[in-house]
């Protein structure tokens, strides 16, 4: 018996479960009557209002992104200073909210914001949440430890001679940084950049939770026209959501694409940590 | 030795209260007392009435109990299935010629690159086919639980997956092979060789399909119609006027937080004990 048909189990599995799934997308995408057809796609993607929502959502996204690497950097560039045993322990402390229920999470953020601040300074008919930047805050938070996370990993393989190389030769810190450290941790900004502006499009609780729906993102957007669907009677039409989840999904591809041309020291599995 | 700068520490330190911050609030108000009048209501967090235990002897009264149960019923299914079909996938691909490996490999990471919204809709989809097809051969629909748990156990398999196979590249493969010569059949083989050899790896495997199906929420809320897990529970109750106990913070959170911290601070110890020894030996040579 060889070895290989121990994966036989699996494969049937990742048939049956994950590519067979996929295949849905574009099934209810272009299925129209039982035949194939643009009809429905195209009506989709001439709704005006889908596309400004996918724009708002990139600028929120794009937003949160920045903020993220602004506010991740200097943590992961102190972290990658330091000696390995602190830096490990403290990386952890970075990481351990991250495993805190998302839901739980951004529910302690509407509370703080709708409750807590009003509260304290005295306000009575004013709350922090349903603003733009309330959103923004929060999808910060909750994505914040996957920017540190690549940054760091890249940060803290950086070969501590070129450093001293770098100041031997005359380079003062401030030139150090940008002329040397900077351009080797592009790696892990890439996918930094990568890890929280997909996830920061699709993240429909926050919206919900904070925007009091004022701020719609894409993934709202989804979500909505896939439970409407299941909800109305009859069967159910998954064209709309299918549509905008192939426009999702080529956005993935893009930056999968992307943060793989970077990404040229390919890791295979390993920790989260 | 360097300088030490401060202004290092304060931010760290203010990031690291960025981050708890709505943790540790949370937790303090897992103590207050919400009850006005006879109702007890959660929505108004922000004001301190008093202490009380109250809100943790009735945390998983009504819907939260039994999201609970639910939740824990299907992550622990989840994580043995998945430990299970997982370990003897990564070992038959680990096995496999170069080229079906990488494309199985691949496509086993597309649950974890997919957004999470995908695979829940994907699921959503697929369900109401195979509903649609079983209403018409006069069959009962499936389940919430069966769907959670063909949801759950499909983004679960790849992370064990991905944990077993480092263990493998490590260890070798003349070992099968020594095993079947010394006399095992290939079933002793593998329960007698291969797995003691990559048990650290699917106990990792394990431990991350548990956190991912405890965790998740976006798959669950796509799947499931009438029965919620915790967080679908919690993201309900978030948006009612009921609000959610915030003692389920604390009950969750102290659990994990005691888990990842034993497991990550062996980690580092173990690493510390190597750097040492590496110094050592260099010294020594």
């Amino acid at each position: 018996m060889k070895r290989k048909v121990f994966a036989y189990p699996y494969i049937v599995w990742m048939a049956l479960f994950i590519a067979v799934p996929m295949v849905f997308i574009f099934y209810y995408a272009f299925n129209v009557d039982g035949s194939f057809s643009f009809s429905k796609v195209w009506a989709t993607l001439s709704d005006i209002s889908k596309w400004r929502v996918l724009w708002v959502s990139i600028e929120i996204a794009a937003g949160t992104t920045v903020f993220c690497l602004l506010l991740g950097y200097p943590v992961a560039y102190i972290l990658s200073n330091m000696r390995k045993s602190i830096a490990a322990f403290i990386s952890v402390l970075f990481f351990v909210p991250m495993w805190m229920n998302f839901v739980l999470r951004t529910y302690a953020w509407q509370a703080i914001l709708e409750y807590a601040i009003p509260n304290m300074l005295g306000w009575t008919d004013k709350t922090l949440t349903g603003s733009v930047w309330a959103v923004m805050m929060v999808l910060v938070y909750n994505f914040i430890p996957f920017m540190v996370m690549p940054l760091y990993n890249s940060l803290s393989k950086i070969d501590r001679s070129l450093i001293e190389a770098s100041g031997d030769l005359g380079a003062n810190g401030r030139m150090t940084f940008f002329k040397v450290v900077l351009p080797l941790s592009v790696p892990g900004i890439v996918s930094g950049i990568t890890m929280v502006f997909i996830p920061a499009i699709t993240a429909f609780t926050v919206p919900a939770l904070i925007g009091n729906g004022n701020y719609n993102l894409y993934g709202n957007e989804i979500e909505m026209a896939f439970k409407q669907a299941a909800g109305s009677a009859g069967s159910a039409d998954y064209s709309v959501g299918s549509t905008l989840a192939i426009i999702l999904l080529i956005c993935v591809f893009i930056s999968t694409a992307v943060m793989n041309r970077f990404d040229k020291d390919h890791e295979e599995g390993g920790n989260l940590l | 030795m360097k300088k030490v700068k401060p202004f290092r520490y304060v931010y760290l330190a203010l990031m690291l209260l960025f981050l708890y911050l709505p943790i540790i609030y949370l937790i303090v108000f897992s103590f207050n007392d919400f009850s006005t009048g006879r109702r007890v209501s959660y929505a108004n967090l922000g004001r301190w009435n008093g202490f009380t235990l109250e809100n943790y002897t009735n945390v998983f009264a009504g819907e939260a109990g039994s999201a609970l149960l639910l939740t824990l019923e299907v992550a622990l299914i989840t994580s043995v299935v998945a430990t299970v079909i997982g370990t003897f996938a990564a070992i038959g691909i680990n096995s496999m010629k170069k080229r079906p490996k990488s494309i199985i490999l691949n496509i086993s990471q597309l649950p974890m690159v997919n957004p999470d919204l995908v695979t829940g809709i994907t699921f959503m989809m697929l369900f109401a086919f195979v509903n649609g097809v079983l209403v018409n051969m006069g069959a009962d629909r499936l389940s919430d639980i069966v769907k959670l748990l063909i949801a759950h156990i499909s983004f679960s398999i790849p992370y064990v997956i991905f944990s077993v196979m480092p263990r493998l590249k490590q260890s070798s493969s003349m070992l099968y092979e020594a095993a079947l010569d010394l006399g095992c059949t290939p079933m002793q083989a593998m329960f007698r060789v291969i797995i003691p050899d990559i048990m650290p790896g699917i106990t990792s495997g394990f431990i991350m399909a548990l956190t991912m199906s405890l965790d998740d929420f976006v798959v669950s809320y796509f799947v499931s119609d009438l029965r919620s897990t915790l967080s679908v529970y919690m993201y309900s109750a978030a948006r009612g006027a009921k609000g959610v106990n915030p003692a389920l913070a604390t009950i969750i959170f102290i659990p994990l937080v005691t888990l990842l911290l034993i497991v990550n601070l062996r980690r580092i110890s173990k690493e510390r004990e190597d750097e040492i020894q590496n110094k050592k030996v260099k010294m020594k040579g």
